[in-house]
């Protein structure tokens, strides 16, 4: 079902809407309860990059592997990630996802397939190479996928792992959500290309640029490169081109001190969530439907994040070693 | 008991391992070609090129990727050719590796091997002769195995594939063929358990390395002086076998630590520091080290020799420890 790449059923395209709900309103309330301290540690929201993670993660199977970036919480919710230990994690209780080890950084959920948001840019790559050897090596199809941004593009772990995959054609998808700034610093300043895409020649992979906030073209693309994969062809590199409308991380206002106001209202005339319901041909009711449901699963995720216990400081050794 | 050389009995490990659990595989450049890499000997020709890989130079890439393939449950077994290549991985060493199962809240396991050799004496200068594991000794999450001669790093090597956590496995390329008796059969040598290599009373010479050769034959002059000293060898430093060390320590009442790697933040710092505060009241003078000089090792011989520790060297401080009564 997942491989249909642009044909979808009603009940499908409802499932994408309601998912890309879920990430605007988890990451709106994260941001929220940061603020009022009921988090612990930063978070670094992806609110306007819903299309991306949602158009990828439609594509992709339960057993399909995803690694992430410190700007997670999207493709974890996109891939079926447990809300309520998501939100444990983020109040740092026992029974988050990571033990409270990790926080908001490293959510992980390896019964959904998802092997992590990880915090040192770029470092996902080479993992993902090397999940996606182990796919070749179990011969199932499976495949893994590597979001990253802008910035991790010049990271000599990207370079590295796509020679890796392109030479073993390893099953991996590298998918570039393109927000055009890494922290303070805008991709002009920083990269080489003016399409991120373009990089993927120089592994003799294909290389596509895709409007990230179009939640079907980012979904016609990924499952085309996700038939490749599975077809033993190698790697794809997917350039998305999106925005965050919130800042870099906590600290920052909407657009920061290094975006301009005409730049940010120009993007927020394309909101993935309203272009979505055009595309996906959401009723009125269905999207006050998808609203209602997605509160009613938010408070739901608070009240046991709530009512779960803090860690022992005896479990500062837990999970050390196997 | 049969007799083969240290990488001969690396070689065997691997065999043995391989065909034992088929989830265990080899990357690493120029494993392949038995010349560069002996250890590997044979392994493509009976296990197939899919489980005994070439990579590109890419020790960054190519090192995160192990560590994804163990989170997949697989049992890579990295060969990084020289520990100072190894420098090029260490955010996938020390920021994935050893902190992955933590940060995932017990998610993954990370059933990774990393073989390091390492070790100069041989005129191949400072980026090719270093020895580095005191760097690693510091990161939690990490196992970091020494071992010393063919009957332990069999024994070592197993243990180190068959555990679920990463394991840095430090290998003296000075030792590669140097012969001994291995023992029949399958066995594991377990970790965090220092062994015996020479009985004494009068001194405790500690070992790591290639400096276990040299603290025996220190020993040996020794004896000839009428000092009797005990010679340990820790086999793992992380985790440390504090008390058998201490053991002998409370024993004989003097210490002397001999490492190839450089003096400051040695290996040698923390097994002193660990012994002091176990052992203090038996210690008649203070722990004593003899590592590398703190300069790069210079690539003339006898700048070189100059440089790293040798027997010599231990039995000068050990002397000046025995001369405390």
């Amino acid at each position: 079902m997942p491989d249909s790449g642009g044909v979808f059923t009603k009940e499908k395209m409802n499932e994408m809407y309601r998912t890309m709900v879920r990430i605007r309103r988890f990451e709106e309330k994260a941001q929220e309860l940061f603020e009022a301290g009921r988090v612990v540690g930063g978070i670094h929201v992806s609110v306007g990059q819903e299309a991306c993670s949602v158009g990828l993660c439609s594509a992709l199977n339960l057993d399909d592997a995803i690694l992430t970036t410190h700007r997670g919480h999207g493709h974890s919710i996109a891939k079926g990630t447990r809300l309520p230990e998501m939100m444990a994690e983020l109040f740092g209780k026992a029974t988050g996802l990571c033990h409270a080890k990790g926080g908001s950084m490293h959510i992980a959920d390896v019964s959904k397939g998802h092997y992590g948001a990880h915090s040192i840019v770029g470092s996902n790559m080479p993992m993902a190479a090397g999940i996606g050897l182990a796919f070749q090596f179990e011969g199932k199809g499976q495949v893994a996928v590597a979001f990253f941004g802008d910035g991790a593009s010049n990271q000599g772990a990207f370079h590295e792992s796509m020679n890796l995959c392109a030479i073993w054609k390893l099953p991996v998808i590298y998918f570039c959500e393109n927000n055009h700034y890494a922290s303070s610093t805008e991709v002009g300043t920083s990269t080489s290309v003016e399409d991120i895409s373009i990089r993927a020649q120089a592994y003799g992979a294909p290389g596509i640029t895709v409007d990230g906030m179009d939640v079907l073209a980012v979904n016609e693309v990924s499952a085309k490169a996700v038939q490749r994969a599975r077809a033993g062809e190698g790697p794809t590199l997917i350039e998305a081109k999106t925005y965050r409308f919130y800042g870099h991380s906590r600290y920052e206002e909407k657009f920061g001190s290094y975006r301009s106001e005409t730049e940010w209202n120009d993007w927020r005339e394309r909101d993935p969530l309203i272009l979505a319901e055009k595309v996906l041909g959401i009723s009125a009711d269905e999207k006050k439907g998808h609203f209602q449901s997605v509160e009613a699963e938010l408070a739901e995720a608070i009240d046991f994040a709530d009512a779960s216990p803090s860690p022992k400081i005896e479990d500062a050794y837990e999970d050390l070693y196997a | 008991m049969s007799e083969m050389t240290y990488v001969e009995a690396i070689n065997a490990a691997l065999h043995e391992e391989m065909a034992r659990d088929e989830k265990v595989f080899v990357m690493g450049e120029d494993v392949n070609n038995e010349r560069i890499s002996p250890a590997e000997a044979g392994l493509a020709e009976k296990f197939g090129a899919a489980r005994v890989r070439d990579t590109p130079i890419s020790e960054l890439g190519f090192t995160g990727a192990a560590v994804g393939a163990a989170m997949a449950g697989y049992r890579p077994i990295l060969d990084m050719r020289r520990i100072d290549f190894m420098m090029l991985a260490i955010d996938p060493i020390a920021n994935q590796a050893a902190k992955l199962r933590y940060m995932l809240g017990g998610q993954v396991k990370i059933s990774l091997v990393i073989r390091a050799p390492e070790g100069g004496g041989v005129q191949n200068g400072p980026t090719h002769s270093q020895c580095l594991e005191s760097m690693f000794l510091n990161v939690p999450g990490l196992r970091i195995a020494v071992p010393t001669d063919p009957s332990d790093v069999k024994g070592l090597l197993k243990t180190a594939i068959r555990d679920d956590n990463p394991v840095l496995f430090i290998e003296y390329r000075c030792l590669y063929d140097q012969k001994g008796p291995i023992p029949e059969g399958d066995y594991t040598i377990p970790f965090g358990q220092a062994s015996v290599k020479r009985e004494g009373s009068d001194i405790t010479l500690i070992g790591t390395g290639s400096q276990v050769a040299n603290c025996i034959e220190a020993a040996k002059i020794l004896a000839e002086e009428g000092y009797s000293a005990e010679v340990m060898d820790p086999r793992t430093i992380r985790p440390l076998d504090t008390g058998g060390l201490a053991t002998s320590v409370r024993k004989t009442g003097r210490c002397v630590i001999a490492e190839e790697g450089h003096l400051h933040g040695g290996v040698g710092a923390e097994i002193a520091a660990s012994l002091q505060a176990a052992a203090f009241e038996a210690l008649k003078c203070p722990i004593a080290r003899v590592a590398a000089l703190d300069v790069p090792v210079p690539v003339q011989t006898k700048l070189e020799a100059y440089v790293l520790p040798n027997t010599e060297k231990i039995v000068a401080v050990a002397r000046d420890a025995l001369r405390i009564v």
